[in-house]
């Protein structure tokens, strides 16, 4: 008889060593998230994906499934406060939609859409933040960057190269690249690299590829964040 | 006319489209005019704003006139909106936040390319700019966001109608768009 935690009520299976958020996936729960990526190792830094188990709140994507835990995740109270995290990262970076080229396709705007975010509550920092345009396939743009480590978790389990890393803390957090000169034309990374496709917002985009396809007919114009993240991600999660 | 919804509407720093989207209701206007009076508005051409209902606000706040204008509205409206982009986070005039001011300046009237008798205006009459771009929720208080550059037709068909027949005004999904 296989084991089970409760989510919202619902019964889902679970096995030894699964985590939370990997256990709801894989049963079509779909729990917020843009730090987690099921192919790498958790995080935790979003905290996006916090759901209360047994009255504590816990990140999903770190927090290990365990036998008789009764876990809310769908309640009022933990939506609203993914919606001020969500705004809170958008008054952090400057993430202009109209003006990105990454709209429509960003995970950061479709968990806005999906939060029923309709604004950023939040005084605006505007920090000042510098883009490398310097390598001739691979942009930068830090003023979108999130710091959910992906970019660097994938460089290095997934590419084996080290590229990326978070430097800094607070508001001077920033994302380095690993070359003598700091600048991603020295580095050794290439267009064809996992961490280059793994950015959830407009951070890191592939030069000459904007409006191939066209706004309107991108993804999230059509499709809510949790069945893409569920179709897409359930099968790592399942394994 | 005297039991119609008074609509004020005004655009700070932005580019008239959100104005535009609003026209964009079609035929549907002759069901809203049924039902509101324009106030001060670019359709009205009405200088200031009196006691009004609701006041649509387009734009960011870019200098000392949009302050003065944007506090009259909240004085004289009982609902006001941020539509679109700029209004709610600065939208694309925020990007100029980057630099400073006096470079704008200098891009916009001295340095920029084909410019004759460079001078920078200093015109009192000209509204002083602000050091930054601003949402204008970190002016006053509102009380409903519409997001979109600009928000769609439907968004303000859904906006208002919600609002008319006494329904608290909420935007399914396929109308929330960010750009």
């Amino acid at each position: 008889m296989s084991k089970t935690i409760r989510i919202d009520g619902k019964e889902i299976p679970f096995e030894e060593g699964q985590t939370i958020m990997e256990a709801a996936s894989a049963a079509d729960v779909y729990i917020p998230h843009l730090c987690h990526h099921p192919d790498y190792t958790p995080h935790g830094s979003c905290k996006l994906c916090s759901v209360q188990v047994n009255g504590r709140n816990c990140t999903a994507c770190t927090f290990p499934a365990l036998e008789g835990q009764d876990i809310i995740s769908q309640s009022q109270e933990l939506q609203e406060d993914r919606q001020r995290i969500t705004q809170m990262l958008f008054v952090e970076g400057n993430h202009f939609c109209p003006g990105c080229e990454k709209t429509g396709n960003c995970q950061l705007q479709a968990v806005g859409y999906y939060l029923n975010m309709l604004d950023n509550h939040f005084p605006h920092f505007y920090a000042r933040r510098e883009m490398d345009a310097s390598h001739p396939d691979i942009l930068i743009d830090h003023n979108r960057c999130i710091f959910c480590n992906l970019c660097v978790r994938a460089s290095r389990e997934k590419d084996g190269k080290n590229v990326f890393a978070i430097s800094g803390r607070g508001i001077n957090k920033r994302l380095v690249v690993n070359s003598s000169s700091g600048q991603l034309k020295d580095s050794d990374i290439d267009v064809n690299d996992s961490a280059v496709h793994i950015c959830p917002t407009g951070a890191i985009l592939i030069k000459r590829q904007g409006f191939r396809v066209p706004i309107g007919q991108r993804i999230y114009d059509h499709h809510q964040i949790d069945e893409v993240a569920l179709e897409q991600e359930s099968e790592s999660h399942g394994r | 006319m005297a039991d119609k919804i008074r609509v004020a509407t005004t655009s700070l720093a932005g580019c008239f489209g959100c104005h535009m989207s609003l026209l964009d209701i079609d035929e549907r206007m002759l069901q809203l005019v049924d039902l509101v009076e324009f106030d001060r508005s670019p359709i009205t051409d009405i200088e200031h704003c009196t006691n009004c209902d609701i006041g649509l606000i387009e734009g960011g706040v870019c200098n000392s006139e949009n302050v003065h204008v944007l506090r009259e509205f909240r004085k004289n409206c009982k609902i006001l909106v941020a539509v679109g982009a700029c209004a709610i986070n600065g939208g694309l005039p925020a990007i100029r936040n980057y630099m400073a001011l006096e470079d704008c300046l200098k891009e916009a009237y001295i340095d920029g390319i084909g410019i004759e008798n460079a001078q920078i205006p200093s015109d009192p009459e000209l509204p002083l700019l602000l050091d930054q771009v601003h949402p204008i929720h970190e002016v006053v208080k509102v009380d409903y966001f519409l997001p979109g550059c600009p928000p769609s037709a439907d968004v303000f068909w859904t906006f208002f109608t919600d609002l008319l027949e006494g329904r608290q005004p909420k935007l399914p999904y396929e109308l929330v768009h960010y750009d």
